[in-house]
């Protein structure tokens, strides 16, 4: 009933063609996109903006990123960390050798510069496959956070090895990264790359490369006797995952926290993404927003939400409770629905087309 | 059948609620909000756990036996951050605004945290009191108006072991000395201030970085032990690393007593799992050991004995629940100080910068509190917010540690406040802060 598509006729191939066929979709994303864009900035608070909204956000680009080549191309990588990293030192470099530059442009430089890398790191998955790819990719995690850490110059050597962001604006006076910047301007900033990102992702994989990308994830030899060549499309996704992880990672260190050392990019960060991109669905951009919200929002709501129940808890046992009830429900969950939340959605769409009559 | 697993639930529900829920949180609506950030889980929860539990004490005991300061209650809160940057941040954004005042100050007792807060808490005018750790040239009170480091800071921590070694080997001429550090901002943090005097003193420096968590140090210590045999090995851990490096270092024979821990390498808990491996090791401290101070007869007294202490009684006086006791005791007069300025109510962090930065803690007011002897004397200022504190050696004799040196002033004129400066300036210019003028 309430999500049935009889009656939308679609009469062009643009019609046919979009991201959204349906209706209640093309509704139901301009009522979040209107809720994030005018009314949460409204009336969220600092701590709602600062440790949650903000959090997820960048872990959503990191995640897509990681959608991108796990996901739809197939290549399991345990570098994200790693690459996240490459992000945020190449836009502090990018940023204090360029004082002048708009930190739009940092941003995807930084990007690009860790595209760069990721292909470097992503040769090895023209020989290797599956579970051994994800060991060659650990070099990448391991290797680029000991560079950061031994070699002063990524840190304009600073003596303790950690960045801070410096203050820069957008268009003109409204900060968005430092101290002084306000977080409904720095959530807003986030947001409209976010969305730019989101949709750029979407239609990536909607083309001949992403389609290039399922067929190598599905059968690499049967894509190569097609004529798909493994070489261009692995790198590519190589290339774009890192894309998006770098400036996920310039982000981070940007405009989240403010300032980071190199731990703040360890290996518990690569799983933390795998885990979003498992729980959210693999190959699904919307299953990397819902898995960054599961990540970030749960623990806190979590650690919370004894003091709202007005339970008086000691603090260490919140903390423990938090990671058995978190823990919990991902076993759960992936039990529920192993392929995901974006597979629950779906699944959930389906029993609304049919309400209240299923057959 | 449904209702049969509804009723059981309810029953464990308020199984658990009656368990759990013996008092809610007692909002106080006119005290001194204090937001504790601690760590009682995570990778360096056991030490976490006494500084936490001094941390405590020190305020339970000022609302039990005073009524608070001054008549204002304090009203602390927890929040865990696992030694856990973003944790931290989640924590102080979640505290800072609590109580009619806000948060009085934030002490994160962990670098990592401090470093991502530093931005913060000059945007929110909150004083983070950054008690031998954090950034050291955040004592230049001109640029980081914010930051406390008293009473030492790292860069004087390293200045005074290598004095205290000085002393020992009478010249450093031709000496080699090894910094086995904790890789991260933390463990970095002496390299420029060892190089600094390696190059003054000609004595020789080598680095050995050792990755978190610090398990793994075998080749780092055959390397020390086999082939570059220094004449003395700092160190710079936390954690499990600690004692990893103490059992490593007696395996290749490495002696005890020319083996020198920052305070974060010399608690209980760091030589205990060390066992007799232990004795004769060194640490630097900026406070004493032990449990026979004024102040702790009265915690004893006024907690302990009515079953409200925050630690097991045996455990009140380690070296780490001592250091959590001094960070709340310069909080506390920093707040006293602030009243003595702008009234007996809840301060403003505003107010308590003031009153931090016009803290004097002399011999008669340290008596006054209890502290005799268990820190040396303060005394901050807009400009200095390390206010001249003082490093002992004490060594681990096996069952406690005992003092082996008198205090030791770190060589701050012309050394290393002109270092502060220098590397605060950089900072102000990348930050592009004005830095305000102390007169």
């Amino acid at each position: 009933m309430l999500y049935r598509e009889a009656g939308q006729f679609k009469t062009s191939y643009a019609a046919d063609q979009q991201i959204f066929p349906i209706l209640q979709d093309r509704v139901g994303i301009a009522v979040i996109a209107a809720i994030a864009l005018g009314v949460l900035p409204l009336v969220a608070t600092e701590y709602l903006t600062t440790t949650i909204l903000i959090p997820f956000l960048v872990m959503s680009i990191a995640a897509i990123g990681l959608n991108i080549l796990t996901g739809y191309a197939g290549q399991l990588s345990l570098g994200t960390g790693g690459f996240m990293a490459t992000g945020a030192f190449a836009a502090y470099k990018l940023s204090t050798a360029f004082p002048d530059l708009n930190i739009v442009f940092v941003f995807l430089g930084s990007g690009v510069i860790t595209a760069f890398v990721g292909v470097l790191f992503g040769i090895p998955s023209l020989r290797i496959k599956g579970f051994y790819l994800a060991v060659a990719t650990l070099a990448a995690q391991f290797f680029l956070l000991w560079l950061f850490n031994k070699v002063p110059w990524f840190t304009n050597y600073s003596s303790s090895g950690v960045i801070s962001a410096p203050p820069r604006a957008i268009f003109g006076d409204i900060m968005v990264t430092g101290s002084s910047a306000h977080y409904t301007a720095k959530y807003l900033f986030l947001l409209v790359f976010v969305g730019f990102l989101a949709l750029a992702a979407k239609n990536l994989t909607r083309c001949h490369l992403g389609r290039a990308w399922m067929a190598i994830r599905d059968m690499d030899i049967a894509a190569e006797i097609i004529g798909i060549k493994p070489l261009q499309t692995k790198l590519s996704a190589f290339a774009i995952s890192s894309f998006y992880c770098g400036i996920a990672g310039a982000a981070w260190a940007f405009i989240y926290t403010g300032s980071v050392e190199p731990l703040a990019f360890s290996i518990e960060i690569s799983f933390k993404v795998l885990f979003m991109v498992i729980i959210g669905g693999l190959g699904s951009i919307l299953g990397s927003f819902l898995g960054a919200g599961f990540m970030v929002l749960l623990p806190v709501i979590l650690t919370n939400a004894p003091h709202i129940l007005g339970l008086n808890i000691p603090v260490d046992m919140i903390s423990h409770l938090e990671y058995m009830i978190f823990g919990a429900l991902i076993i759960f969950f992936l039990i529920v629905e192993p392929h995901g939340l974006a597979r629950l959605w779906q699944i959930g769409k389906e029993k609304l087309r049919l309400w209240p009559f299923p057959y | 059948m449904i209702f049969k697993k509804l009723a059981l639930a309810a029953v464990g529900a308020t199984l658990a609620a009656s368990a759990l829920s013996v008092a809610p949180a007692q909002a106080q609506e006119n005290g001194q909000f204090v937001p504790g950030l601690v760590y009682r889980t995570g990778p360096y929860a056991p030490g976490g756990i006494p500084w936490a539990d001094g941390f405590a004490d020190y305020v339970s005991l000022l609302n039990a036996r005073d009524g608070g300061i001054n008549g204002v209650p304090l009203v602390y809160e927890e929040c865990d951050t696992a030694y856990n940057n973003d944790k931290g941040v989640e924590c102080y954004e979640k505290l800072k605004g609590k109580g009619p005042t806000g948060g009085a100050s934030v002490q994160p007792l962990s670098t990592g945290i401090t470093y991502a807060l530093m931005d913060r808490v000059r945007a929110d005018k909150i004083p983070m009191i950054t008690s031998g750790y954090g950034r050291a040239d955040a004592s230049d009170g001109a640029v980081f108006e914010w930051i406390f480091t008293a009473p030492v800071t790292y860069w004087a921590g390293a200045d005074a072991i290598v004095q205290h070694i000085e002393a020992q080997e009478k010249s450093l001429k031709g000496k080699k000395i090894a910094l086995v550090y904790h890789d991260s901002a933390f463990g970095k943090e002496p390299i420029k201030t060892l190089q600094a005097l390696a190059e003054k003193d000609g004595f020789k420096l080598d680095l050995f970085p050792v990755p978190h968590p610090g398990l793994e140090q075998k080749a780092t210590w055959l390397k020390i032990g086999r082939q570059l045999k220094p004449d003395w090995v700092i160190m710079w851990g936390w954690g499990v690393m600690n004692s990893t490096a103490i059992k490593e270092a007696a395996a290749v024979g490495f002696p005890m007593n020319k083996f020198v821990g920052v305070w974060w390498s010399g608690s209980e808990v760091d030589v205990r799992p060390a066992g007799m491996d232990a004795k004769g090791y060194l640490a630097a401290q900026f406070h004493g050991a032990g449990a026979n101070y004024k102040v702790h007869e009265d915690i004893l007294k006024n907690l302990y004995e009515k079953g409200k202490g925050a630690s097991d009684r045996d455990k009140v006086g380690d070296i780490l629940y001592n250091r959590g006791l001094i960070s709340a005791v310069l909080m506390a007069e920093g707040i006293r100080t602030a009243m003595t300025k702008y009234g007996n109510k809840p301060m403003t962090g505003e107010q308590i910068r003031w009153g931090l930065e016009n803290l004097k803690l002399d011999d008669a007011a340290l008596d006054k509190l209890g502290l005799k002897g268990l820190m040396a004397p303060l005394q901050l200022s807009c400009k200095d917010h390390e206010g001249g504190g003082k490093v002992m050696i004490q060594q681990w004799s096996g069952a406690a540690w005992t003092p082996v040196s008198d205090w030791i002033t770190p060589r701050r004129d012309g050394f290393l406040t002109e270092m502060y400066k220098e590397s605060a300036a950089q900072y102000a210019k990348e930050k592009n802060i004005t830095p305000r003028t102390c007169n």
